[in-house]
This record gives C-alpha cells, structure tokens and sequence, in this order.
C-alpha cells in the first residue's frame, strides 16, 4: 500500500479514469452542439437558451468545475508519466521498428494531446470566455447572443479548419485511448476485447465526425 | 545459396562506464544455414584470429528456452522474425547485401556491461520479490490432487512459457517490464497454488518493479509483437487487476 499512490500503475489508472470521464463529457457537450444544426431564428433562440442554462444551472456548473479539474488532472498526470518514461530509456536506438509493432496513434498520445490541449485554449477563449466576459449582443428574446458568436467565427476558413483539424487529432488520441483506458483498468478480459475494441474504434470515428461537421454546416450554410 | 554477403553494424563498447560506437562490419562468405549467432561466432573468430577483441553477446542454450540471446536487429528485439529468438533466427531471412544493425537493449534499467550484453539483475530482483508460495512438504504430492480447469490451466501455461530474455523491455518505447512481471505475476495468481499468497505477490513484485526505474505501460502493444514468446497483453491487464485488488483490499 506504501507505495501505491506513487506507483505508475496507480498513476495511469488516473489517466485512465480521467480520460474515460472526459468521453463523457464529449458526448453531452456534442449532443449541446447538435442544436447548432437547427437552421434560422429558431436555431438562434434554442441555442443561446440552452447556453444560458448551462452557465447558470448550478448543477451544470458543479459539474463543469468537475470537468476542468478533471482536464487539468489528465494532462499532469499524463505528461508525468511521459516524462518518466523518458528517463526509462536514456539511450535511442539507431534503428526505429517504426509501425511494425504499434499504432502511431498509441505511440504519440502525448502529441495529440498537447495539440488537443491547445485547441481547448483556443476553444475556451472564443467561446466560453466570450460568454462569460464578452463583450458580446443579445438577442430578441434578451439573452446572450452566443449563437451569432459562433455562427460568425466559423465564417472563417482558417478557423473552421483549424477546428476540423484538433478534430481529427482527438480521433486518433481516441483510437488509441479508449480502448487503452479499459485495459489500464483491467476491464478489457478476453470475453469483451473485441467489442471494446469495436467500441474504441467507433467513438473515435463517430464523435470527432459529428463535432466536425457543425462547423462544416455553419461555414457552407 | 551459398556465399552470401552481409554489412553489419554492430554496437561496441568496452564497458559501462566508457562511451560505445558502433563499428562496421563485412562479412562475404555466409552460409544462409547458418543462425544468426552462428554468424557472429564465425566473425569473432575472424576478429580474434586478427588479435581484435570479439564481439561479446549472451547466449546459451541456443534453443529458444534461456533468454538469453538479447540483442535488437534492425530495430527489432530478437531480429525480424516473429514469435522467435535470435539463436532460432536463421540467415535464410535476410537477403544477400542486406545491411544489419546490431544494438543491445535499451533501457536505464538494463545498463550495458559490455558490446551487447547488458545487466537484467532487475528481472532476478523482480522474481526475488515474488518470495514463494506456500505448498505441504513430506512425500510427494499426487499430480493430480489439486483440480485444476483446463481454461486455467492454459492460461498459467501461457504465461510461464516468458522465457524473461527482456525484449519486452527493449521493444516498449517506455522500457517497460510490464509484459514480464505482468507474466510472472498472472502464472501464479492464476492457479490454486499461488493462492496464498497472491495479493502479497503482486504488490511486491509490482513495487520492486518500480523500484528498479521500468516505465509505465501505454499499451502500445509492441510488447506483445515483439516477445519470442508471444505473452498477450492480457496478462498486463490482469496484473493492472490484481493490482488494484490487492492495494484496496489492503
Ligand atoms: C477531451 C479531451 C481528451 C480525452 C477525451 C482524452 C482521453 C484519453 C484517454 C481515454 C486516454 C487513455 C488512458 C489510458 O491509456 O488508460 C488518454 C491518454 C492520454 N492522454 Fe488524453 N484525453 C483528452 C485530452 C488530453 C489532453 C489535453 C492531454 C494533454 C496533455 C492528453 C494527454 C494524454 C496522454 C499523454 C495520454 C497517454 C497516457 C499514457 O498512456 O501514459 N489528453 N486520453
Ligand atoms: S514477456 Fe516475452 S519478451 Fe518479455 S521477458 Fe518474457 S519472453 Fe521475453
Ligand atoms: S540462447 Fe537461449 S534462448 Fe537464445
């Protein structure tokens, strides 16, 4: 037990449980952003209603302090880890066994999730600062104009690019991260591997799809 | 085909404390039938007959069952051959002109003593760490007292054909030992007689782990690809399990 809260195992559990939360959250903030899709002035309303509720509900903002705290928990724990794992092997090799005994996904986790970590900078900023500090309209039925805010910065290539491209970094950190969350939790037993495998594969081909194509819309509409 | 020619490139260095280099080789009339250490028996003697020092590289049973053969060819722990080791590696494999590097283990835990033979002591503190396991002593138990189901049976037996040669280690970009441990701790916690003292095991063999300055396991798989012995990741799960398990239990 001495030794538990400092061993790698423990520590990766944490990953683990902290990326698995995280998915969750993907899911209810991209069924949100469905609403986006909703053409018109009704779209508008719905959406700016819904924005309302979700910085004043105090349950959702109990549980958004949760998810903040949880980002941050994922990103040290894990670039600890890396950094550890560095030490473990001071010396390269001269030669590199490239893709033959493992994704690339698997391999540059920490990679993606710098560059996820930037785009949820990036993200934050135009979106949940500018809600909260903004200096932003409102609409005709008096509540804060986010939708306009969002419709507008997707107007811009670069933008929307820039957003579909963090997208499908997220896809390939959760190629590889689903699955390994359930195998770092000891969950993955053979009577479940393939569908967990299924399972990981799917959820990061399908919600970084549905996340990428709200901007798509909002850019061509 | 006889008369093959290789380039080698072969990692040399005295001992831990000075800075190694590789150094190249070329060797022109191989037998394809030879194995891979066959190879590089028939280059020391080339190299001793000219009063060079020989390449020192471990080896023993030349079977596939000690572990003891480690090198990484070509980037590949145990050579390009899957579910082998390098003493069952034959030169058939390779191609005439083909160019091979050599380099031993990577790892800070595995320091290298000298060319491509490097200290696995970890492993053996790792195994010391597991302790023992309780069993009656007096006359010979009868072999089959114990029920054992043939689904635990089988999955002991996979885990203890790890033959703890460490190429593991050298294939996991975090040098992990996991896959090993994770064997050795899975062999026992799976069978009735390592019941006793299955909860104390894998913590200690777990810490000492740590202890020794392994990396942690990202589940890369390159573990499992790489092992002379094909150990399944499952086992790492299992051991992540009983873990857990054991440290909440308390
Ligand atoms: C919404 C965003 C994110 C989600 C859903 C997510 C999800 C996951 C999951 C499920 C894992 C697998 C954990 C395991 O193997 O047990 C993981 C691993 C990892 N994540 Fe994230 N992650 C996110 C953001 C980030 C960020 C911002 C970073 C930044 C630094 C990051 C860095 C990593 C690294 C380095 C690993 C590999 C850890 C290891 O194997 O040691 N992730 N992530
Ligand atoms: S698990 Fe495989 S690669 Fe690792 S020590 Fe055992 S036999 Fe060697
Ligand atoms: S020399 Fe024993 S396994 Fe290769």
């Amino acid at each position: 037990m001495k030794l538990y809260f400092s061993s790698k195992i423990f520590q990766k559990a944490l990953a683990g449980l902290s990326g698995g939360f995280l998915v969750v959250f993907l899911i209810g903030h991209l069924a949100g952003n469905l609403q986006l899709f909703i053409p018109g002035e009704l779209g508008q309303k719905q959406f700016n209603a819904y924005a309302l509720f979700m910085t004043t509900n105090p349950a959702v903002i109990a549980l958004s302090y949760i998810t903040y705290t949880t980002i941050i928990l994922h990103s040290i724990v894990t670039i600890y880890l890396v950094f550890k794992s560095k030490l473990a092997r001071p010396i390269k090799y001269h030669v590199s066994s490239g893709n033959s005994n493992s994704t690339w996904a698997s391999r540059n986790m920490a990679f993606l999730g710098t560059m996820i970590l930037i785009f949820l900078i990036i993200h934050l900023r135009s979106f949940w600062y500018e809600m909260h500090f903004g200096n932003i309209g409102f609409d005709k039925w008096g509540n804060k104009d986010l939708h306009t805010v969002t419709v507008a910065a997707f107007q811009n290539v670069y933008y929307t690019a820039f957003y579909i491209l963090s997208m499908l970094m997220l896809a390939f950190h959760l190629s590889h991260g689903v699955g390994s969350a359930f195998q770092t939790l000891g969950l993955n037993t053979s009577k479940y591997k393939k569908s967990i495998t299924y399972i990981g594969k799917g959820v990061a081909i399908i919600i970084p799809l549905i996340f990428a194509s709200i901007p798509i819309t909002l850019y061509v509409r | 085909m006889e008369n093959f020619s290789i380039k080698l490139k072969v990692w040399r260095q005295k001992n831990n404390k000075t800075q190694g280099k590789f150094v190249d080789y070329d060797i022109d009339d191989l037998n394809e039938h030879m194995s891979f250490l066959e190879m590089l028996d028939v280059l020391n003697e080339r190299l001793i007959s000219s009063r060079e020092e020989p390449i020192a590289f471990e080896h023993d049973c030349r079977e596939g069952i000690c572990g003891s053969c480690s090198m990484v060819i070509n980037g590949k722990p145990h050579g390009p051959l899957k579910g082998t080791t390098t003493c069952q590696l034959h030169m058939y494999h390779f191609n005439d002109g083909d160019n091979i590097t050599i380099e031993p283990w990577r790892a800070k835990s595995f320091p290298v003593i000298k060319d491509l033979v490097v200290d696995r002591t970890p492993f053996d503190r790792i195994i010391q760490s597991g302790g023992y396991i309780s069993v009656n002593t007096g006359s010979a138990p009868d072999g089959n007292a114990i029920p054992i189901s043939q689904e635990d049976a089988l999955y002991a037996f996979d885990a203890a054909a790890c033959i703890g040669c460490g190429a593991c280690v050298a294939a996991c970009k975090n040098a992990s030992a996991s896959l090993f441990v994770s064997a050795k701790i899975s062999q026992l916690a799976s069978l009735p007689q390592g019941q006793p003292e299955r909860d104390k095991r894998v913590v200690a063999m777990v810490d000492q782990m740590e202890v020794e300055g392994f990396g942690h396991c990202t589940n890369t798989g390159a573990c499992e690809a790489e092992c002379p012995k094909e150990i399944s990741q499952e086992y790492i799960r299992k051991m992540n399990w009983e873990y857990h398990r054991a440290n909440i239990k308390g």
